[in-house]
């Protein structure tokens, strides 16, 4: 039986992961070191030719944790639904909560990820003090913003390709109660939801909008607006909240289950469902933070072939309307959509290939089928012509001239990896498919 | 509860400790490396708020001869004992053992003799004080001999008959043995293998043997499947054993 890697959207590659509880030794020769494997695409699949890549959750140990600055030391395969169950009753969280669980710390720094209090906290970079990395050639180094900084800045963000993170330094946040104050609103069309996630950026630390991305004409970016706080102590039930129960998908489904027709009538139905008037109340924290955690493995509903997602990030500030043309070139193609997510972004943080920078940010799935890749480009070209750029942890099928069109701050990342990793021993597929040429020639 | 606990550090083993730590146990966590014990004593220190770890000390199933000293300082650190779980075992691939007659030898007395004398410490520790409960983990691979688990199979089997015996003579003065079975689980000791259908993760198979263990129950197959696929392959004729790879 010939054993493949996946990726979260079903791309998949020969290969196996080799785990073990010492990340430093699994990872020694290793070309590239996975996690949960939850980006989408093929960042965590090992290049062609290669076919062991290192695992690192069984590597899970927490070194520290001060109770005063809140300062977490871990092993990279420390998830962050680990650290909620331990430190969400104990008053602390960490700092930037993506739509899932179940990223490793490894992996989260990767991607150096964002929640829905980027506007306010920037991502998960922002709150990491110190890095150790097991370097390519095998050296163990560590990094932080006083020492090898270059190495740190580029390890943020930068998919693992600078060497193999074994341990995270990274400080949680307090919170006054572990449950959220959650609202959420109908927002008839595009230019008000990007004005009410204005709005609610200035008042609330946590903010996404939920859109129907197969309405068009006057309704084209209609949607659900979700914002929230930690609440109060008092607000919440006095106990902390337990595990939630999860459904699954036990198979794989057809591919026919998702087509145009269920697509835009779940879109209609959930829009529909939602009341006029603003719904507000205490939520448990991990159907604020991970609604896509409700069902397991739901990645399955795309059935064999699987599916990807674009997400992009546009500067609806400079270029203001970015965001709806984006949305009639995907309308116009009508390859639908299950899940559209949008969000405002804030400051671009200091990781290299750090994906958020100040605008609109859009995630949207798309089932891998024919036309899929046409659909891609063609999206990717309005991304480099209003000045955007795409989210690495979700990309599968972006072109190398795309990614370099919109990525100004490669040659940057090319030098810091050719410092840290020059044998070029670290790779992915994906570092083959978007990087490897630029960066040879340079 | 007060555990004596030999193979915290890894695997199934390492998960158990967290849920006995997360829920107050106190634990004494003994192992063959010291340095790597005082990594595993941090863990489960944050873990527990600091309320768990009563110490480590070093012991090793090739050196049945440390036992001894480490129970003298684990129960010192204790201050009593209740309880003693060992997870700790050698493996290695079938192949690699038939060509490595040393290799073979080492697996064969850690995994048995270590194991068993082991738990003869524990026996006379617990019921010196009146009983108390004992939990070692055994395997599916003791319950048929089996192509790819040799000898690794035949250690099990004989760890599991030596529990079983130790059960029914005991329980009746306050020892109650607890045999754990796990199945498949995707830890760092089955990496080199192909995880079959079932295969487990390793807190679900924890949780669901620290239950059996809490209970009292004599045998517990984890993940719970395993119960029903072993119930099987104990039925299968030699004639289809002998033909089938697993």
């Amino acid at each position: 039986m010939a054993r493949a890697l996946r990726g979260w959207g079903g791309a998949s590659a020969p290969g196996r992961e080799i785990r073990g509880e010492d990340l430093e030794r699994i990872a020694a020769g290793a070309v590239l070191t996975r996690g949960l494997g939850r980006s989408y695409g093929d960042s965590a699949l090992p290049p062609p030719g290669v076919e062991e890549v290192a695992g690192s959750v069984l590597a899970d140990r927490i070194i520290g944790f001060d109770g005063d600055s809140g300062l977490l030391e871990a092993e990279a395969g420390l998830t962050i639904g680990a650290i909620e169950r331990l430190f969400w009753p104990r008053g602390w969280t960490f700092p930037v909560l993506p739509g899932t669980q179940f990223v490793t710390l490894g992996g989260a720094v990767a991607a150096d990820i964002h929640g829905k209090n980027h506007h306010v906290d920037g991502t998960v970079g922002r709150h990491v003090e110190r890095l150790e990395l097991e370097l390519g050639d095998g050296r163990r180094v560590a990094c932080s913003r006083r020492e090898n900084e270059d190495l740190f800045r580029a390890t943020l963000g930068g998919m693992g390709l600078t060497g193999h993170i074994l341990n995270v330094a990274v400080r949680l946040q307090r919170i006054p109660s572990p449950w959220v104050w959650a609202e959420s609103e109908k927002i008839p069309d595009l230019a008000s939801f990007v004005a009410a996630l204005r709005a609610a950026a200035r008042d609330w630390p946590f903010t996404v909008g939920w859109l129907d991305a197969l309405a068009r004409g006057r309704r084209l970016g209609r949607g659900i607006l979700i914002r929230g706080r930690w609440a109060e102590p008092g607000e919440g039930p006095p106990e902390p909240p337990g595990p939630q129960r999860r459904l699954a998908v036990p198979l794989l489904l057809p591919g026919w289950v998702l087509n145009r027709i269920s697509v835009r009538a779940f879109n209609a139905f959930y829009f529909r469902r939602h009341p006029r008037t603003v719904k507000r109340g205490i939520v448990h924290p991990e159907s604020f933070f991970h609604p896509l955690d409700a069902i397991r493995d739901w990645n399955r509903i795309y059935g064999r072939r699987g599916f990807t997602q674009h997400q992009c990030v546009l500067p609806e500030n400079e270029r203001p309307g970015a965001t709806t043309r984006y949305l009639e070139a995907l309308t116009a193609s009508g390859l639908g959509s299950f899940l559209c997510v949008i969000k405002d972004c804030g400051p671009e943080g200091e990781g290299l290939l750090s994906f958020p920078r100040p605008g609109i940010s859009i995630a949207v799935d798309l089932p891998l089928k024919r036309g899929t890749q046409a659909l891609v480009d063609e999206l990717n070209e309005r991304v480099i012509a209003e000045g955007g750029r795409i989210y690495l942890a979700k990309d599968y099928l972006t072109r190398r001239e795309h990614f370099q069109a919109m990525e100004p701050r490669l040659a940057r990342f090319a030098e810091a990896r050719r410092r840290w990793d020059p044998e070029r021993r670290l790779a992915s597929a994906q570092s083959v498919r978007l990087l490897e040429p630029l960066e040879a020639a340079a | 509860m007060k555990v004596v606990f030999l193979g915290a550090s890894r695997g199934i083993g390492r998960a158990l400790a967290r849920l006995m730590a997360e829920r107050r146990d106190r634990i004494y966590l003994l192992g063959r490396d010291p340095r790597d014990l005082a990594k595993c004593a941090h863990d489960l220190d944050v873990r527990s708020e600091d309320e768990a770890v009563a110490g480590y000390g070093r012991a090793d199933l090739a050196e049945p001869e440390s036992f001894a000293l480490a129970f003298d300082e684990a129960e010192a650190a204790l201050d009593g004992l209740d309880a003693v779980v060992l997870t700790a075992a050698a493996f290695a691939p079938q192949e690699e053992l038939e060509l490595d007659p040393e290799a073979a030898r080492r697996l064969l007395e850690v995994n048995f003799t270590g194991a068993v004398l082991f738990c003869e410490e524990a026996r006379r520790r617990l019921l010196a004080r009146g009983g108390g409960k004992l939990l070692a983990f055994s395997s599916v691979a003791g319950e048929r001999g089996r192509k790819p688990v040799v000898l690794y199979g035949a250690t099990k089997a004989g760890l599991t008959a030596y529990l079983e015996g130790l059960d029914h003579k005991f329980r009746c003065r306050g020892l109650v043995v607890t045999t754990a079975k796990p199945g498949f689980v995707k830890t760092g000791m089955t990496a080199a293998l192909d995880p079959p259908p079932f295969a487990g993760e390793p807190e679900p198979v924890a949780r669901r043997i620290l239950e059996a263990f809490d209970r009292g129950a004599p045998v517990v197959y984890a993940p719970a499947p395993w119960r029903w696929v072993m119930a099987v392959i104990r039925q299968l004729p030699r004639a289809v054993m002998r033909r089938v790879d697993f």
